[in-house]
């Protein structure tokens, strides 16, 4: 009887907080951004409706898959995966030195420092498709082309995890080989690297998979690869043959996907 | 004091201390943590360093070897100016001098006798110094030795971080005695590990400075490895030296007194001061 008494209190707190001036010109921008970005789209209830039987023609077209040129469809995928293998090895190998100057403690020189993150930084906010469009321009149609892309783009993601996994390795050590009176490569090379192995397999690997799948998109610009088969069959209204080369290049990111998780949990 | 006043190494007879510290003055911010500090160490000597925490004590062995800066006074180690060091004199300084950590700070993923090897980074440089499979035959062969003078020979190519904590302690001498030092500094090598562990490291390290003559600095919080492992003891407290003595004519009660007494300045309980020296610490 009593107990509904004594549970009331007068220190009773609103369900929701009053916005305030700044939160609820924040929401009504938010919420007109994305009406405004909508309205730009072009995307409509009617668009897509009348896009559903063409939708449904092509899928009928592409059924069943045609393996009349699975040899040559191998081929390009090989070549693909050799740009991404070959792309990404190039990118590994600069990004460690450019990792050492961006990292913190390690740079040689705090300006250095600002310069190789900026460096970095421009190689990552680039997309991978702008530089495979700028290295067939410099350096023409074909593999190539993808390879320097590839090792541009994976330069700009291991660059930064790399020097991130540098910078957070254990200080003791570093202190323990200053200490020491090692050089600044003796004590990179004796305390940081071994530490950070670990984080330099999974990032390396994990590149690895990121290439495969950006190796495939490139084709589309000429940079060589699978990329450049599928494109031809969808000009071609060649629709079959693309749902082949789609699916292979489905098995091939599935698999390196695949092993690349396995090497990390058996490695690390 | 029981040597000889604590600077003026000038060629009176008596050989120049190993370290000679005159008026030394070090603070955080506002804290003052050394105020007036002289001490003479003489070549040989065991001495220990002892004090509530936050006296300075590992503060004082980082500015030996010139990891914290002194704001004032001159430190003179193994007759090098040390604030007049840089660059590669700074490294040629530090070289001589070994230091044992309390954390050990063994690169983890390396096996017992790469984290050895290192330690021949005191002189020579290159990639045949970062692992021991890199390194020159005869630079494997003295690691081997120094491991085996430590009692872990037979963990060689165990990895550093499958070590107990007094093995890991061992190995961290080990590569001490790879860098041939000339002078030991010790930041509670027995923290950290279990009382038996503790002892039998303070055993090892006396006895190897001892056979090798080298002079040996460390911090206990240990008064009985304080009283039997040292040639002197020198307590810390209100920013200067507060105790000095003999290690033979001083007792464990005395040194538990010397921690009771508030004016010598021995801040019992100072925790936060050990915050800028938390690596070394």
């Amino acid at each position: 009887m009593s107990l509904p008494q004594t549970a009331r209190t007068t220190f009773a707190v609103d369900r929701f907080e009053r916005p305030s001036a700044v939160a609820f010109i924040g929401g009504f921008l938010a919420l007109a951004l994305v009406i405004w970005s909508f309205s730009g789209s072009e995307l409509s209830a009617e668009k897509l409706i009348r896009g559903i039987p063409y939708m449904g023609n092509i899928l009928s077209r592409m059924f069943p898959p045609d393996l009349s040129r699975i040899e040559q469809i191998f081929w390009s995928l090989a070549t693909t995966f050799q740009m991404a293998v070959s792309g990404c090895v190039l990118g590994l190998i600069l990004s460690f030195p450019l990792a050492i100057l961006a990292a913190d403690g390690l740079s040689p020189h705090p300006i250095v420092r600002t310069l190789a993150r900026g460096l970095i930084a421009f190689f990552r906010t680039v997309p991978d498709l702008i530089w495979a469009l700028f290295f067939v321009i410099a350096v023409g149609l074909g593999p190539a082309a993808g390879v320097l892309a590839l090792m541009i783009d994976t330069i700009g993601y291991a660059g930064r995890f790399f020097a991130e996994a540098m910078e957070e390795t254990d200080k003791g050590p570093r202190e323990a080989l200053s200490t020491i009176g090692a050089s600044k490569t003796g004590l990179i090379f004796s305390a940081v690297v071994p530490n950070a192995m670990p984080s330099f397999i999974a990032t390396s690997l994990f590149c690895v998979e990121k290439a495969t799948r950006a190796s495939v998109v490139l084709g589309l610009v000429g940079a060589g690869g699978i990329g450049v088969e599928l494109k031809v069959a969808f000009d071609l209204f060649d629709y079959d043959t693309a749902l082949t080369i789609i699916l292979a290049v489905f098995a091939l990111v599935v698999a390196v996907e695949q092993i690349g998780g396995w090497l990390r949990r058996r490695i690390i | 004091m029981t040597s000889s006043p604590a600077t003026g190494s000038l060629p009176t007879g008596a050989p120049a201390p190993v370290i000679a510290i005159d008026s030394l003055r070090k603070s955080f911010g506002p804290r003052t943590i050394i105020e007036k500090l002289d001490l003479s160490v003489p070549a040989g000597e065991s001495l220990a360093l002892i004090g509530a925490n936050g006296t300075g004590k590992s503060t004082l062995l980082r500015m030996i070897v010139r990891l914290a800066e002194a704001d004032q006074g001159r430190l003179s180690v193994l007759g090098e100016t040390v604030g007049d060091l840089s660059g590669s004199a700074l490294k040629r300084f530090r070289a001589r001098v070994g230091v044992v950590f309390q954390k050990h700070n063994l690169v983890a993923r390396l096996s017992a006798l790469s984290n050895v090897v290192h330690g021949v980074q005191a002189r020579r440089s290159g990639p045949r110094t970062w692992a021991q499979s890199l390194a020159p035959a005869a630079v494997r062969d003295e690691a081997m030795a120094c491991l085996e003078a430590v009692g872990l020979a037979d963990k060689a190519l165990q990895r550093a971080d499958s070590l107990s904590g007094g093995q890991s302690q061992r190995v961290a001498i080990a590569r001490m005695l790879m860098q041939r030092p000339e002078l030991v500094l010790a930041d509670e090598p027995d923290a950290s590990l279990d009382p038996r562990a503790g002892r039998e490291i303070m055993e090892l390290l006396c006895r190897l400075t001892r056979d090798k003559g080298l002079t040996l600095v460390f911090v206990s919080h240990h008064m009985a490895h304080a009283l039997r492992f040292s040639d002197r003891i020198v307590g810390l407290g209100g920013g200067t030296v507060a105790l000095d003595r003999r290690a033979g004519h001083c007792t464990e009660a005395e040194l538990a007194a010397f921690f009771e007494e508030p004016g010598d300045g021995a801040e019992p309980q100072e925790e936060p001061a050990r915050a800028p020296a938390t690596v070394f610490a």
